[in-house]
């Protein structure tokens, strides 16, 4: 292939503790080919902002089970343009209810994954808007 | 049968989770080969394949306590009230994430999580409302934290004190077993090393003072729920339990005084006769362990006593009533495992906190089992099956085989610490999930006989931001009207206590919460001696 890799960075944003979700996807997106970075469990919302920005990613995902899903994506959004990453892809997984999917999209998340989203959905999402 | 017969008729392949490949008949000759049926005992006596106790359920069914508690104290005891007037028989309690991780209400990591999946607890004051009017003496009460468990552990001795409870006639549990925090579920907060010594210190104090109370739930519960398979989570919680078992010993108690009032929690989902026979082979393995490896005395050291609750792993956001069919399942695979205290995820779990009919939908469920199936009248109804006993020394022998590879990997406290069995465990999820996605596990409703639904329709638990904002007024105003310069020697205290490793820490906590110093003071003062966590990240 020759060509750079997508890097993608996954955080888990908070105190919630659930985070075999967002380790699974993180295989699921090594082993379709992009370079994944994980940040571990709970890390503020300016931890995961510096992180991407340090690592230069593509792609900032954050899983999200607690359900504070909105107060978390909203401050996100805020940090991302401070930060000059507001034009990052954005993605957000966990337990999202359905109608909170046009909210969360309205603050700037470009793409909601809800828990058992198949992994080619999100791969194929990444793979169209990054490239 | 003879091959000739079942060879007409075409067989699908069947492995269980755990690895087991399962025949279509089984008989006398299968047992034999497996091991025997040499160690399947009495109900009551070593090794407990049967059951700990020699009557079970004819003296006392399973207890029934539902996982409960949201947003203020003074909510959390209404819903208490609730579940005690319908007859549930225990209490277990939710605390929030910030109470579970060590932070305030008030303190900047708790933005957006305060009461909202469980109570929030900073000071007594919060105890105290939730607990009022209810007989600590007579209800056993289950409290799920981890991280800070030995403060919330001080704060119910403490408010049972205060309400003239003797302290050795309280029944119940904490959750309190940190090392699979660190594999799942992650409300850890210090190092491994100082957070076992903490540990520690309350199997020592329960041993002397709360007798009947169980310091630590041992749980294979979320190591299951994290993605393990039913081998790995007996293994594991065996591994972890007798790490806790070598540093209790190792400060001179006797394995006799404490080892019978460490209780277990497991996990009930998937294939029920692979649960039921995981469960039989558990309680032999682990009564074995203690006497043989632990040099146990008393026979009833090494009793398995266990809540198997329906796991929240085996619920789907996908037509949400199934799982109150799926419960009902794994209602019923406890019940005929001879668990001690049963616990549903209610239907609704997969997106929300239980509302009040789902809480009461599974408590029902528990009910209807106790009172009109029968799976309460004769012990272990399912010994002597030859596919269960089969598959009970089968799993005895993959649990110990699990075992030993822990072994090799440095023993549990290192393999933990370095991330080896969070990547074990991460490594199966995705094994599992990716056999969902192609179709090789079935799953209703997921990946078969599924409905084309828009949005289920599930009435959420309601998130009151309104009630976490009175409970920052609440918190102010104990700060105000608390004895400052009393908060500030107690908290002085422990962490002088703290840098001692010889000297227990749970009188000076206790003496500290009394007079309302907050979780969060606590927990901070004990973090300055100790650092914090740093989660190894391997893949």
């Amino acid at each position: 292939m020759g060509e750079k890799k997508i890097r993608i960075l996954i955080g888990k944003p908070g105190l919630d503790g659930h985070d075999q979700g967002a380790k699974v996807v993180v295989r699921a997106l090594m082993d379709a080919g992009f370079d994944v970075v994980y940040t571990g469990l709970r890390q503020s919302v300016d931890d995961i902002v510096d992180l991407a920005r340090k690592e230069d990613v593509d792609v900032i995902g954050l899983s999200i089970m607690s359900g504070s899903h909105l107060p978390i994506c909203e401050k996100m959004k805020a940090r991302l343009d401070e930060a000059g990453l507001g034009n990052k892809l954005w993605i957000v997984g966990g337990n999202i209810p359905a109608a909170d999917r046009e909210t969360l999209c309205a603050i700037g998340v470009d793409g909601v994954f809800a828990t058992g989203t198949p992994f080619d959905e999100i791969v194929n999402f990444i793979d169209g808007k990054v490239n | 049968m003879s091959d000739k017969k079942t060879k007409k008729f075409p067989t699908r392949d069947v492995t269980l989770e755990s690895g087991i490949p399962v025949k279509v008949v089984y008989t006398k000759d299968d047992v034999d080969a497996s091991g025997g049926e040499g160690g399947i005992g009495q109900p009551g006596d070593y090794p407990f394949t049967r059951g700990i106790h020699p009557t079970m359920y004819r003296s006392r069914p399973f207890t029934m306590r539902q996982y409960s508690g949201f947003g203020t104290a003074a909510e959390t005891h209404e819903r208490f009230k609730y579940l005690i007037s319908q007859g549930q028989t225990g209490l277990n309690v939710a605390f929030d994430l910030p109470t579970q991780c060590g932070f305030d209400s008030d303190d900047p990591m708790a933005e957006g999580e305060v009461g909202r999946v469980g109570m929030a607890v900073d000071t007594l004051a919060d105890m105290e409302e939730a607990f009022d009017g209810i007989d600590l003496d007579k209800i056993t009460v289950s409290l799920t934290i981890n991280g800070a468990a030995i403060v919330l552990m001080a704060m119910y001795f403490a408010l049972a004190r205060k309400r003239g409870f003797d302290l050795s006639t309280l029944r119940g549990t904490a959750q309190n077993d940190i090392l699979k925090e660190y594999v799942g579920r992650g409300t850890w907060v210090f190092p491994v090393e100082p957070s076992i010594k903490l540990i520690g210190d309350t199997i020592l104090f329960c041993a002397e003072e709360v007798p009947k109370y169980s310091p630590v739930s041992i749980c294979g519960y979320h190591i299951r729920e994290s993605g393990a398979n039913p081998v790995q989570e007996m293994a594991y919680a065996f591994c972890i339990a007798s790490a806790y078992i070598d540093h209790a010993l190792a400060r001179g108690i006797d394995i006799d005084s404490f080892a019978s009032r460490l209780s277990f929690n497991f996990d009930i989902y998937g294939n029920l006769f692979e649960q039921v026979a995981k469960f039989r082979a558990g309680r032999r393995l682990w009564a074995k362990i203690v006497k043989e490896t632990h040099g146990a005395k008393n026979p009833r050291s090494g009793v398995l006593r266990m809540i198997a609750g329906g796991g929240g792993g085996g619920l789907t956001i996908e037509q949400p009533e199934n799982n109150i069919v799926r419960g009902a399942y794994y209602a019923l695979a406890s019940a005929l495992s001879g668990t001690q205290t049963m616990a549903l995820c209610s239907y609704d779990e997969a997106f929300t906190i239980p509302t009040e009919k789902a809480a009461l939908i599974s408590l029902r469920t528990m009910q209807i089992l106790q009172e009109e199936v029968g799976v309460c009248d004769t012990v272990d109804p399912l010994a002597g099956s030859y596919y269960v006993e089969t598959l009970t020394n089968e799993m005895e022998k993959r649990i110990v085989e699990q075992m030993k590879k822990v072994d090799a990997a440095g023993g549990i406290v290192k393999a933990i610490s370095e991330g080896y069995v969070q990547a074990e465990v991460s490594r199966q999820a995705y094994e599992q999930e990716k056999a969902l996605q192609e179709g090789k596990a079935r799953k209703v409703g997921v990946n078969c006989f599924r409905l084309d639904e828009e949005a289920p329709d599930v009435a959420m638990h309601p998130f009151r931001e309104a009630e976490a904002r009175k409970q920052f007024d609440r918190l102010a105003k104990i700060k105000a009207e608390r004895d400052g310069a009393a908060v500030d020697a107690a908290l002085a205290t422990v962490r002088e206590t703290a840098g001692d490793k010889s000297v227990n820490l749970m009188p000076a906590i206790m003496d500290a919460v009394q007079a309302y110093a907050t979780v969060g003071e606590v927990m901070g003062v004990l973090k300055e001696v100790y650092g914090t966590y740093d989660e190894p990240l391997r893949f």
